[in-house]
């Protein structure tokens, strides 16, 4: 858990608008990149091209010392990306949710295993409920109860992962994202509200 | 415990998903089973009770009534995923995409294409097919079938981020169907005359083959395109 992500002059274009040009960071293990922005500056997009979803219109994005594209599915067992959407099959139960959406990331666990993850975010009691019959906001916590499954991956990818997040939830996936770091880990997240560890030393922050 | 899993346990994982989700939603795999009694019953009521005249239009017009079944739910392939965000976790497996799209469509053809294969040959009964002609419908099916879902992903791909895609799906795909219909239901045809099926299903086969390979690989080219 060593690696680092590193972006060489990446330049964004959506349709015929440039969203950002010639952007080049490097984040190392053990660091967060935070990203912020009004709506459609190219939050998302950024995050895309950080995972692969969406190929820069020009420029690199090295994972370790290899281009990203080099190896995709190594790329893609040493990542987890929850996008805006939830991700969740609304005719699934919360625990058969996690269970497919670890076995897609390459992870065979048990229901016991997911349980425990949902355990340990607090949502045991809605651990078998369909997710149609849930808030937006719980929708939103199970999907990040995926970062607490065993076999933790290096990358972490999250947009907007505090949508919709009571206080409570809010301030637990700060202390998850630090706990993270601890072990050498990488996030990049984009949020549009002011956070707790925004003050870190460990938190690159960038203005899109 | 844990374990990381082999690209084999993700492509099973892949179909299960798509099969539960299918089984705790029947009504689209319903909706197109009975959509193909409805059509296929709709043909003796209006051509009328002439025996000869149905036998001999049977295997087309069940062909193309399963046909058209399978339209209905063939944008569902990805559609859904695409809609809840789930076709994004898809794409980031450790599977390269063409599996992956593959495991869909295999999952699609049993809760789609599979049973109205299975189905025809009761169907058939309305049209006094004898039971060996019927034994030939369902075989047809069963190899043609497959290819309709597998030509369909290319389309259900293509046409994932446009409104309305379900008529402009059919709009692509039932040209590019019409060689599966015509030596599916030739196939039966042919052996009603006594000519023997074997060059048809040959040729089903070969077609099948072919789609198993290339099919994935547009599949996952077009929804890449359709994601960017």
């Amino acid at each position: 858990m060593s690696k680092s992500l590193r972006l060489e002059s990446v330049t964004c274009v959506r349709g015929e608008r440039t969203l950002f040009e010639n952007l080049t960071l490097d984040i190392k293990a053990g660091s967060i990149l935070r990203v912020s922005g009004d709506n459609g500056s190219g939050k998302s997009s950024l995050l895309r091209i950080l995972c692969g979803l969406l190929p820069p219109y020009s420029g690199k994005v090295y994972w370790g010392n290899e281009l990203m594209t080099e190896d995709r599915d190594q790329f893609h067992a040493e990542l987890i990306y929850l996008g805006h959407m939830p991700a969740l099959k609304s005719d699934l139960s919360a625990t058969e949710n996690i269970v497919s959406l670890a076995l897609l990331g390459g992870l065979s666990i048990s229901f016991a295993e997911a349980n425990k993850a949902l355990n340990q975010a607090g949502l045991a009691p809605i651990a078998n409920r369909l997710i149609r019959t849930l808030s937006q906001g719980q929708k939103q916590r199970i999907a990040l109860a995926r970062l607490r499954l065993p076999e933790p991956r290096q990358l972490w990818v999250l947009d907007e992962p505090f949508n919709a997040l009571d206080h409570h939830a809010n301030l637990a996936l700060q202390s998850l994202l630090m706990d993270h770091l601890e072990q050498g880990g990488i996030v990049a997240l984009s949020s549009h509200q002011g956070l707790e560890i925004d003050n870190d030393a460990r938190v690159i922050r960038l203005q899109l | 415990m844990s374990t990381i899993a082999s690209g084999f346990t993700i492509f099973k994982g892949v179909i299960q998903r798509d099969l539960q989700l299918a089984l705790r939603r029947k009504s689209d795999s319903l909706a197109a089973l009975i959509f193909f009694a409805v059509v296929a019953s709709l043909f003796p009521l209006g051509i009328g009770p002439e025996q000869n005249l149905l036998t001999q239009i049977a295997p087309g017009m069940l062909w193309i009534a399963a046909l058209l079944a399978a339209m209905l739910s063939l944008h569902k392939i990805f559609s859904d995923d695409f809609l809840d965000g789930s076709l994004d976790q898809i794409i980031l497996t450790a599977l390269p995409l063409p599996l992956v799209v593959l495991a869909k469509t295999i999952a699609h053809w049993i809760s789609s294409g599979f049973l109205l294969a299975l189905m025809a040959p009761i169907l058939a009964l309305q049209f006094n097919l004898p039971m060996s002609s019927a034994g030939v419908l369902f075989l047809s099916l069963l190899l043609g079938t497959p290819l309709l879902s597998l030509i369909g992903s290319i389309g259900a791909g293509l046409t994932l981020a446009s409104r309305g895609g379900g008529t402009l799906l059919s709009l692509i795909i039932l040209p590019l169907v019409t060689p599966v219909l015509i030596f599916g239901a030739g196939a039966v045809e042919s052996y009603q005359t006594g000519l023997g099926f074997a060059g048809h299903f040959s040729l089903l086969g070969a077609m099948l083959a072919l789609a198993l390979f290339l099919a994935p690989l547009a599949a996952a080219a077009s929804i890449r395109i359709a994601l960017e």
